[in-house]
């Protein structure tokens, strides 16, 4: 045959181009919304939890989703990521007042912030090695369970008080920087570039899109063969073990990184809140999102914390129309109505949003492509 | 007398209870075309799954090209359950894993199909590429080694024509015709680059014609890829037309080997396919 | 020292048999379905909040009890036919989620209802009354517990071993295709496992909140995740092993939390080394230990995939 046929094409295609192009607008509306609208309004908390969680959602997918290990550990990893990050950067002369109970701490020392991030995300990963290596090689029920048990565990460890010097024991972390720590001020101390959207935006941006390289990557591949069918997976030479342990370490150092960006947006850490609902969270805007879509948990993320924490605020507040009070409105009906979409999606739209398609999915355009059956040979 | 590829030493495979293999020895070499027949259950998958790793012995050795990839005795509780022969010869414990002996240079095919459902035609060969694959985890993933990956995809292109497969390269795995999801089957062991290929019926569902091509279609990729080649079939007429030795497995015993004209005439292969005639 | 140690024992002995009527409904359901029902500590939790809103609208006790539990065993019903029938043929994972959903949705529910507050459980008769074992204080619950645990547990033993829903039930835990080509009606044993765990998990909340008196949407979280522990441990998919699992970790559990007191009283440490903190973590530990050294659990079966 012709090579010149079997030379497959090089050029980045048209529906790449239209993905590339949506995501610089959105990063451009993302920067230009903080400009002119007051920091105070609703939609910068929707963008800046959006991004965070996406970032999150987007490290459960590749392992869940790609690779087909259920595990449910995620809030173990954001949890360590979290206080990595808070533990690093809380400034020295505010260690005395934050480690209260003791006597500053035994950490004095504070690193540059994007060195605190990156850490973040390798303690994540180097626990998740620990823990990955008698963990992995059990069944997905069982992964699923010992990966909780091993969640919860992380917390028990960050809330004792003997490790107190380091992680404050049960007490928050605060006082560290957030991302309105990267807002240019001039000299009086007023904001003239607003940039507290745009930081978290590139942070998960950049990690999403490294994401997205390994999944693309042969590594990609052999993950989704494993999840297809691990038996056959290693009779054609993948070697289980150390690429189920690379996707666990993988995920969770993205896990870790968006820990540090919920420390940053949360503006405090504390052991306690990380528990199995926040992992049970992140599962089903995955599974809103579709199963093996990065799209996919991008746009369920933000949907979800929009809904959360803003659109459907009003299902928590009792209405009165025309002096007669709307039955079942009142505070927490919001979840309730949240739970019962969730549970229809995971029922009726298995497939989620995206099913397993990506954004460029959506612009490939069918009819361009040489017919495959039949037809002339070139 | 060619050189040994497979050996084979007394393995024994014992479920609990139930002694599904019983102190088999097989040998195939250099070259050869050898199957594997017998009865349904007789434990000719068994003798697979050891031979790739996928089961560990329970008694006996498997050495490739000379290299011991499994040996067992058996062990704790089978000690006591322990029904074949043999049982004190073996003394190590060694098990290389399936994806390690594929790397040896030692592929298989499955006796119910297993593609990757969610991947393409193209996708299943490709992936088969990555266990020779120099690059490393960080330069894979920084799209580092983009000459590497060119020539994988190249070679797979090549492969997918060579076996009449590259028409439909973009097509789900699973939405081919059952024989073409055969044929890919064949293709993505190939693209491991294997000496030594052993496919599980590989006919099994075929029409007498599709039967014929794939007898040509096996002679072929031999010579091609100077393959030797251990299969397990049912079909007669394949294996009668395509092997050079055969063995003869029933509940888990060896009970004939030979040229397809010896096992053709042999008693005991004729008693265990068509049973004894009432007296 | 012993009566340092008894109060302990006692509380572990009681919340053990509780854990057991929870962990008996996790065993039974995994070895029918395979599936993890993340949503059963939650029906346990509703079986409180039912007690409570029924207790608190008049009704008597003896018809409240059975209502209760009969309320507990038709919800587990209704959750098995709405979230997880549907999904019987779909990959293992997406059944896991919708428990996961259900699981979600219960607290919310919950939550919603209650408005967060703390719940108040009714004080039952004869159960709650103090009682004085070998110089401890502790409740009437603490020995009915392990009593009547037992006595549920033997009644199941013999319905699976002796009766024909009982064969039909270990038939589709074996093998779920066959069971099925072979004429048992495979919905209704579906349906008996889950009333029989939620009807057990009914008592077992009876039991419990009686001790614990206070109930919340997140009641549930814990003593599942801990009962499914015991399933586990003790061997899942077998009734015997998920109790003697649960009463194990119930003891050990309770032992560590006193752990500082006792250590002290018996000088060997002086200071409170803080293993309070981790008593919960303790049940997790366990369950990785056993999942690395034994994953059939004490009493369980190995099971070997055909390739």
């Amino acid at each position: 045959m012709n090579s010149a046929i079997l030379k497959p094409r090089k050029r980045i295609d048209r529906s790449t181009m239209i993905t590339i192009g949506i995501i610089i607008a959105i990063y451009m509306l993302a920067f230009g919304l903080e400009q002119v609208i007051p920091a105070s309004s609703m939609i910068f908390t929707v963008l800046k939890k959006g991004a965070t969680y996406a970032l999150v959602a987007v490290s459960m997918n590749l392992l869940n989703g790609f690779t087909g290990l259920f595990s449910l550990g995620q809030a173990g990893f954001m949890l360590i990521g979290a206080y990595t990050y808070a533990i690093f950067t809380v400034p020295v002369a505010n260690r005395l007042s934050v480690y209260r109970y003791y006597d500053g701490g035994v950490i004095q020392f504070t690193l540059p912030l994007l060195l605190a991030i990156v850490l973040a995300g390798v303690v994540a990963a180097f626990f998740a090695f620990l823990i990955g290596l008698p963990v992995l090689r059990l069944k997905s029920d069982y992964l699923a369970i010992a990966t909780l048990g091993f969640a919860e565990i992380i917390r028990a460890i960050f809330q004792w008080d003997k490790l107190g010097v380091v992680t404050n024991g049960s007490n928050l972390l605060r006082e560290f920087p957030n991302f309105n720590s990267f807002n240019v001020k001039d000299a009086n101390g007023n904001v003239t570039l607003y940039l507290s959207t745009l930081i978290p935006f590139l942070i998960a941006g950049v990690c999403i899109l490294l994401i997205v390289m390994i999944i693309n990557s042969s590594y990609g591949r052999a993950f989704k063969a494993i999840r297809d069918d691990e038996v056959a997976a290693e009779a054609m030479g993948i070697n289980l073990a150390r690429h189920k342990m690379i996707a666990f370490c993988a995920s969770s150092f993205f896990a870790g990184i968006g820990g540090a960006m919920l420390a940053m947006y949360q503006n405090s850490v504390q052991a306690k809140s990380f528990t199995t609902a926040m992992t049970y969270e992140i599962l089903l805007i995955v599974v809103i999102g579709g199963i093996g879509s990065v799209t996919g948990s991008c746009l369920s993320s933000f949907l979800f914390v929009a809904c959360s924490e803003w659109w459907l605020r009003f299902l928590d507040q009792q209405q009165t129309i025309n002096g007669w009070q709307v039955p079942l409105l009142r505070s927490g009906f919001r979840l309730v109505v949240f739970s019962l979409i969730i549970m229809a999606v995971v029922l009726f739209f298995r497939q989620g949003i995206m099913g397993s398609r990506e954004l460029s999915d959506l612009f490939k355009n069918r009819w361009n492509k040489p017919s495959r059956k039949g037809g002339v040979k070139p | 007398m060619s050189e040994n590829v497979l050996h084979l030493e007394n393995v024994t495979m014992q479920f609990g209870g139930v002694v599904a293999v019983y102190d088999v020895s097989m040998d195939v070499n250099q070259s050869e075309i050898v199957a594997l027949i017998g009865p349904n259950g007789a434990g000719k998958t068994t003798v697979f799954n050891v031979i790739t790793g996928v089961y560990a012995p329970t008694n006996g050795r498997v050495s490739l090209r000379g290299k011991v990839i499994a040996e067992d005795h058996p062990r704790g509780k089978m000690r006591r359950l322990y029904a074949a022969g043999h049982q004190y010869e073996y003394v190590r414990s060694v098990g290389f894993t399936p994806d390690r002996i594929t790397k040896m240079g030692m592929a298989r095919t499955f006796q119910n199909i297993r593609l990757f459902k969610s991947m393409t035609v193209f996708e299943n060969v490709l992936v088969a590429k990555h266990m020779n694959m120099r690059a490393g985890f960080f330069s894979s993933v920084l799209h580092l080694n983009g000459r590497e990956e060119a020539r994988m995809r190249e070679e797979t292109l090549e492969l997918l024509s060579v076996v009449g497969l590259y028409e439909v390269r973009d097509e789900i795995a699973t939405s081919l015709p059952y024989g073409q999801q055969r044929r890919l089957e064949i293709a993505r062991a190939l693209s491991t680059k294997p000496s030594m290929l052993l496919l599980d019926e590989p006919a099994a569902g075929m029409n007498p014609q599709e039967t014929e091509d794939l007898c040509a279609f096996i002679r072929e990729i031999k010579e091609q890829f100077n393959l030797t080649v251990l299969l397990i079939e049912h079909d007669m007429n394949l294996v009668m037309d395509i092997s050079d030795r055969i063995y003869v497995l029933n509940f888990g015993k060896r009970i004939a080997e030979g040229t397809p004209a010896e096992i053709q005439n042999n008693p005991d292969v004729i008693t265990a396919y068509l049973g004894v005639a009432e007296e | 020292m012993f009566s340092t140690v008894l109060p302990y024992l006692l509380s572990g002995v009681s919340v053990g048999g509780q854990y057991a009527l929870i962990a008996i409904g996790y065993t039974m359901v995994y070895g029918i379905l395979r599936l993890i029902n993340f949503a059963h500590g939650d029906v346990f939790m509703v079986a409180g909040i039912l007690m409570v809103y029924i207790s608190a609208s008049g009704v008597p006790l003896y018809i409240s009890i059975p209502l209760v539990l009969a309320l507990t065993a038709a919800i587990g019903f209704a959750i098995e036919r709405v979230a997880y029938k549907p999904l019987r043929s779909a990959p293992r994972m997406s059944i896991m989620i919708s428990a996961i959903g259900v699981s979600y949705t219960l607290q919310n529910l919950v939550l919603y209802i209650t408005g967060g507050l703390n719940q108040f459980y009714p004080s039952i008769p004869f159960i709650s009354d103090t009682v004085t074992i070998g110089g401890a204080s502790t409740r009437m619950v603490t020995i009915v517990t392990p009593i009547l645990t037992l006595v549920l547990v033997v009644a199941l033993v013999m319905l699976i071993n002796h009766t024909k829903i009982g064969m039909a039930m270990r038939a589709v835990s074996k093998d779920f295709e066959t069971s099925r080509l072979m004429g048992i009606k495979i919905n209704s044993v579906i349906s008996v496992t889950f009333v029989i765990g939620s009807f057990l998990a009914g008592v077992g909340s009876i039991l419990y909140f009686t001790n614990y008196s206070t109930v919340i949407q997140t009641s549930g979280s814990m003593p599942g995740l801990k009962a499914f522990v015991a399933a586990v441990f003790g061997g899942i998919g077998s009734v015997p092993g998920a109790v003697v699992g649960a009463f194990i970790i119930g003891i050990c559990e309770n032992l560590l939390k006193g752990l500082d007191t006792i250590l002290i009283k018996a000088g060997i440490i002086t200071k409170t080394f803080g293993f309070t903190t981790f008593s919960d973590a303790f049940t997790f530990a366990l369950l990785i230990i056993i999942l690395i050294v034994k994953p059939t659990g004490l009493f369980g079966e190995k099971q070997i995939d055909k390739v």
